[in-house]
């Protein structure tokens, strides 16, 4: 996937840019990061808003991942697996839906934007898709603006170790 | 009161003198007034220390892991256990876990009326001056020195005692039912319910205050009975999750996470926000997810010991109305 430089991410140039947000997307070896490659090899346009981590299945996501991902300074998070029938490891996903149902209410009940963390299901064939899912998560993201609530103050840290 | 205190005692000796069980867990008098404590009980004499009241609010189910980790006899060794409804259905769920087999605790299961919250009543009492404390179905006599006061248990019940809708245990060996009427609550719990109707920044700033006293002390994990692991998150340094500071962003990562490890087993028995020394109101957001849960799986915890626990299971045709579909 094509990524662009970092400097040009995560902050709003506010004279012609409007912000781009900073969004980590685990992606699912067997389908959707093989989506995210297919949309590249097409040649699909989509926002560089995305870095990418490769997993071996949806069902691999805990919740602290995505938790710690917010709190690194990610404006976002985008979890994507296989179609439900369609994982690799047959039920991987199945659990993690459930998971990510209970994960995604919660998060938004305490108070985080629910557009912040989201979920998807794109299949290895389904480049187009995956150009739009990047495209509507970012649209979202970038309407809530930095996630600046949750972000870890890092000089505190710095001062403090 | 008094008499299922006294049937606790002969049981428990009773069970004890027979070598049924090995040890039991239970009560005693706390060392304050309007507390008690949990106590270990081996012999027939011992025994007689054990009490009931209705501030014998710790979940007790919290000890068994821990216990059945390090005796050396699994098969043999047999501990009793007194629970109220909320303990049993932890216990249900620690059997689920695998945590302990249903033959290796006793358990004297007691028909609960719902507890008393001692904070509660101490704030409206000078607790130096507690001289002592008498108990009727109804109602919580405080005797000071500034003389007698009266409080009304219903109107100052446990939280979680006021929605409890199985008072009495889902699993026991013996049931020891108290003068009063189980409890059976009529009213649903509306906590979620109004959090959920204040806007979102408004509840972000209330769990920004809320959590932003914890001292992360770690009691609210200590005194959970699914919180057994041997190496908690908020413990392990490879890789460290997140920091050792007092940053507040590290402190609701914590609670996220920990609260978040409760969805489908926490029983809401309230142990983690009476164990919590800031007074911090922890039910707010773990009831959350037990409202979630049974809305969406259709799952109590610790009600039915047969049914798979809601996140170790699921169906083809589980509802996905949170992904996102593009267009
Ligand atoms: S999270 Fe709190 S209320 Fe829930 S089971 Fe644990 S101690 Fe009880
Ligand atoms: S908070 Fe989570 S990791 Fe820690 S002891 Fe509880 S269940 Fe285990
Ligand atoms: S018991 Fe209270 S102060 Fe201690 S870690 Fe839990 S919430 Fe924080």
């Amino acid at each position: 996937m094509e990524q662009s430089d970092d400097k040009t991410i995560g902050q709003s140039d506010n004279k012609t840019n409007p912000f781009e947000p900073r969004i980590l997307a685990f992606l699912c070896n067997w389908c959707s990061y093989a989506g995210a490659d297919l949309a590249g090899v097409s040649r699909f346009q989509y926002p560089t808003t995305f870095r990418v981590i490769r997993v071996p299945c949806s069902g691999r996501i805990n919740p602290l991942y995505i938790i710690k991902a917010l709190q690194s300074g990610f404006d976002g998070v985008l979890v994507s697996g296989c179609h439900p029938g369609d994982c690799h490891y047959i039920s991987g996903n199945y659990f993690a839906r459930r998971r990510f149902a209970l994960l995604k209410k919660f998060l938004e009940y305490l108070g985080i934007e629910p557009e912040r963390v989201q979920f998807s299901w794109v299949s290895a064939a389904e480049g187009a898709r995956f150009a739009k899912v990047v495209k509507q998560v970012t649209d979202d993201i970038r309407k809530c603006g930095p996630m600046n609530y949750f972000k870890k103050n890092r000089n505190f840290v710095e001062r403090v170790l | 009161m008094k008499r299922a205190e006294h049937e606790i005692r002969s049981n428990v000796g009773k069970l004890l003198k027979q070598k049924k069980i090995d040890v039991f867990i239970g009560y005693e008098k706390g060392t304050l007034p309007l507390r008690t404590s949990p106590c270990f009980v081996s012999s027939e004499k011992e025994a007689r220390k054990l009490i009931w009241n209705s501030f014998c609010t710790n979940n007790l189910a919290v000890y068994l892991p821990h216990i059945m980790s390090r005796v050396k006899n699994k098969r043999s060794t047999r501990v009793g256990i007194i629970c109220k409804g909320c303990d049993s259905r932890s216990l249900v769920e620690l059997i689920k876990e695998k945590q302990l087999t249903r033959d290796q605790i006793y358990i004297i299961g007691i028909s609960c009326s719902g507890m008393v919250d001692y904070k509660r009543i101490l704030s409206q009492v000078n607790s130096d001056e507690v001289i002592g404390v008498d108990e009727t179905a109804d109602e919580i006599t405080v005797r000071s020195k500034e003389g007698e006061r009266v409080f009304s248990k219903e109107e100052n019940l446990c939280e979680p005692c006021r929605t409890c809708k199985h008072a009495v245990p889902t699993v026991y060996d013996m049931l020891i039912r108290t003068a009063q009427q189980p409890r059976q609550a009529t009213t649903s719990d509306s906590t979620v319910h109004d959090f959920l109707m204040k806007p979102r920044e408004e509840r972000w700033q209330i769990l920004e205050q809320e959590l932003g006293q914890c001292i992360r002390c770690y009691a609210c994990r200590n005194a959970c009975p699914n919180c057994y692991c041997k190496e908690c998150f908020a413990e392990q340094t490879k890789p460290r999750w997140f920091g050792v500071t007092t940053d507040l962003t590290d402190i609701i990562f914590y609670h996220t996470i920990r609260i978040f490890h409760q969805a489908g087993r926490c029983v809401d028995c309230g142990a983690c926000v009476r164990a919590c020394p800031m007074n911090i109101n922890l039910r707010l957001f773990t009831r959350m997810l037990v409202d979630e849960v049974k809305e969406r799986f259709g799952y109590e915890p610790g009600v039915a010991p047969e049914e798979l626990q809601p996140l170790a299971t699921y169906s083809a045709k589980d509802k996905q109305d949170f992904m996102i579909e593009p267009e």
